[in-house]
């Protein structure tokens, strides 16, 4: 670390321009979350205040033209879809990280690894696309018409895969190799290294890309918009279609006003609350000492 | 107690006995079956995209709602937002990443809150984003939908991604170099702009491409920002419709337009797999001008 104390005669007027633009760019880069926020409860408050968040569960349906505002349709389908979203990547992506890092041949860990990195920045729409025309009509030979709960998990689940992988091979890369050597020393086989040794060592790191994944499939829009079927209920049963509160957004924006907007931009600040909650949690875990 | 210790004896010699050719096969089916389903996407995509593919369609302006023609004007208005995106974003999160990677000493509080807020807007969803852009840049400050509303959005969302790979490319750069620049009396703005940032170059380039890449893969934040509309935009005021938005339009609002949407998510996909590329070779270059020993090591 290198600093120069305020008065050697190092610092001309350049540097104290180069120092206020800095720090007047890092003063505005924060400020941006700010003013999401503030605007967000900005619009979202006319709802809050004159509507209540209370009737947003107690109402009959949603029907936000005629006065009906019940949101519970819409959370159950982002729970939903984002629980099993990661019940299908978590043990995937664990699995195939373990792979990759210990069993995979060396060439091939590389290739494999690049190929994740690059999933991890194919836009949603495409992932959306892809299901929409290929997994949906797959997934409807089940019945129905395969835009339905069943398909935007699985699509949503490959979406969240690279995160889990890539934060657990970088976790597991993070444990002391004498840990491993230890092991290996006391005449353990790989796999019983990586069960005793890697994956308890490795706990916090992986449980932070779990939550950082789980944030994302919350937040997601796109490809859960193109397969969810979008229909206003409580599913049923895995085929039935659902509406996410994200796709409701992308769905409705178009034509809101007044009240409805309202409630759209309240059910944005969720979002926002919910997902900055998951983000926090996983960056201070990931800072915190204890995770080895 | 008893119990557990005989079955931890009993699991290990199991794994003893069955350890790595099992294990191997029961990590390796889960690690085939993700690179299979990837590779379906990525196959799928790219082959039914590229039969559709042509020069013309690069070329030639979308007709009847783009079931016909191509995507030339779509492609002027990506264009234009990245343009925008990048006008805003690059000196901004350059003065940050600086402002956190330099002065790390001057106030620990102030650069915890400034991470801090980074990290929930990096983590904030995009729709969240098109909500926020919809009510301040269309409605607040009247832009309406148009491509400067649609960059302006856009560039707070690549905002916490550009400054953290630009600020970890600045710390890359070994302290040996500010040790020397500073014996030599340099002044700050010397030792960052001849030293540090040409040191830092490569790297920080490496996270502008994956930041183009990013905004070149949003939709839900644009459908309520830049627009839908499919002409070509006469300035910047106008609407103008990005790549994404196109592909979510075609396959959900026009029947029959499946084709040109695997087309234009063909391109899309090329697009990435290059930046991809450009970014992985540019890391390598980073770590190479960094650490030139390591190129003798191994």
């Amino acid at each position: 670390m290198t600093w120069w104390s305020r008065n050697t005669s190092s610092q001309s007027r350049r540097d104290l321009a180069l120092r206020w633009v800095a720090r007047a760019s890092s003063v505005l880069s924060a400020a941006v979350i700010l003013l999401i926020f503030l605007f967000l409860l900005q619009e979202a408050a006319p709802a809050l205040a004159n509507i209540g968040i209370s009737r947003f569960f107690t109402d009959t349906s949603w029907h936000p033209l005629s006065a009906q505002f019940n949101l519970v349709p819409m959370l159950m389908g982002t729970v939903l879809t984002t629980l099993g979203a990661v019940v299908i990547a978590t043990p995937l992506g664990l699995a195939a990280a373990i792979y990759c890092v210990y069993f995979a041949p060396r060439g091939l860990a590389t290739w494999y690894r690049r190929l994740i990195e690059l999933m991890a920045g194919i836009p949603s729409v495409v992932f959306g696309l892809w299901g929409l025309v290929k997994l949906a009509p797959f997934i409807g030979q089940l019945g129905g018409s395969g835009q339905n709960l069943l398909t935007a998990m699985i699509v949503l689940s490959l979406m969240i895969l690279p995160t889990v992988m890539l934060t657990t091979c970088s976790s597991m890369a993070a444990v002391p190799p004498e840990l491993l050597r230890g092991g290996a020393a006391l005449g353990l086989n790989r796999w019983s290294v990586v069960r005793r040794i890697v994956l308890p060592a490795a706990r916090g790191g992986i449980g932070v890309g779990i939550l950082l994944a789980t944030a994302r499939a919350v937040g997601e829009t796109m490809a859960v918009l193109m397969v969810a079927g979008n229909v206003v209920e409580i599913p049923t049963s895995l085929l039935d279609p659902v509406r996410t509160l994200t796709a409701n957004i992308a769905l409705e924006m178009g034509y809101a006003t007044t009240a409805h907007r309202s409630i759209l931009f309240a059910s944005g600040l969720l979002l926002m609350g919910l997902v900055a909650c998951v983000a926090l949690v996983a960056e201070v875990r990931k800072r915190s000492p204890h995770e080895l | 107690m008893n119990s557990e210790t005989r079955n931890d004896r009993l699991s290990l010699s199991f794994s003893r006995r069955f350890g790595p050719e099992l294990a191997t096969v029961l990590t390796g089916i889960p690690a085939l079956v993700v690179a299979g389903m990837f590779g379906w996407i990525l196959a799928d995509i790219l082959y039914h995209g590229l039969t559709q593919f042509s020069w013309a369609f690069l070329t030639s302006a979308p007709e009847d709602a783009g079931r016909q023609g191509g995507i030339s004007t779509i492609l002027v208005s990506t264009l234009m937002i990245l343009g925008i995106t990048l006008i805003i974003v690059v000196p901004v999160s350059l003065a940050t990443a600086v402002e956190l990677a330099e002065r790390r000493s001057r106030s620990v509080r102030f650069d915890r809150l400034v991470r801090r807020s980074l990290d929930v807007l990096a983590a904030c969803p995009s729709i969240v984003f098109g909500l926020f852009g919809n009510a301040f840049f269309c409605v607040y400050l009247k832009m309406g939908y148009s491509i400067l509303a649609g960059g302006l959005t856009l560039a707070c969302m690549v905002l916490p991604l550009l400054i953290r790979t630009s600020e970890q490319a600045i710390r890359a750069v070994p302290d040996e170099y500010r040790h020397a620049a500073a014996s030599l009396g340099l002044s700050r703005w010397t030792t960052l702009f001849r030293i540090v940032l040409p040191a830092a170059l490569p790297a920080m380039a490496a996270g502008l491409v994956l930041s183009i890449g990013r905004a070149l893969s949003e939709t839900a934040a644009l459908i309520f920002t830049s627009g839908y509309v499919t002409r070509s935009p006469e300035s910047l005021f106008d609407s103008g419709r990005a790549m994404s938005v196109h592909i979510y339009d075609l396959a959900m609002n026009v029947p029959g337009g499946n084709p040109r949407a695997y087309a234009t998510a063909a391109t899309l996909l090329i697009v990435l797999l290059v930046i991809n590329g450009i970014a992985v070779r540019l890391t390598r270059i980073a770590g190479l001008t960094l650490n030139p020993s390591l190129e003798k090591n191994h």
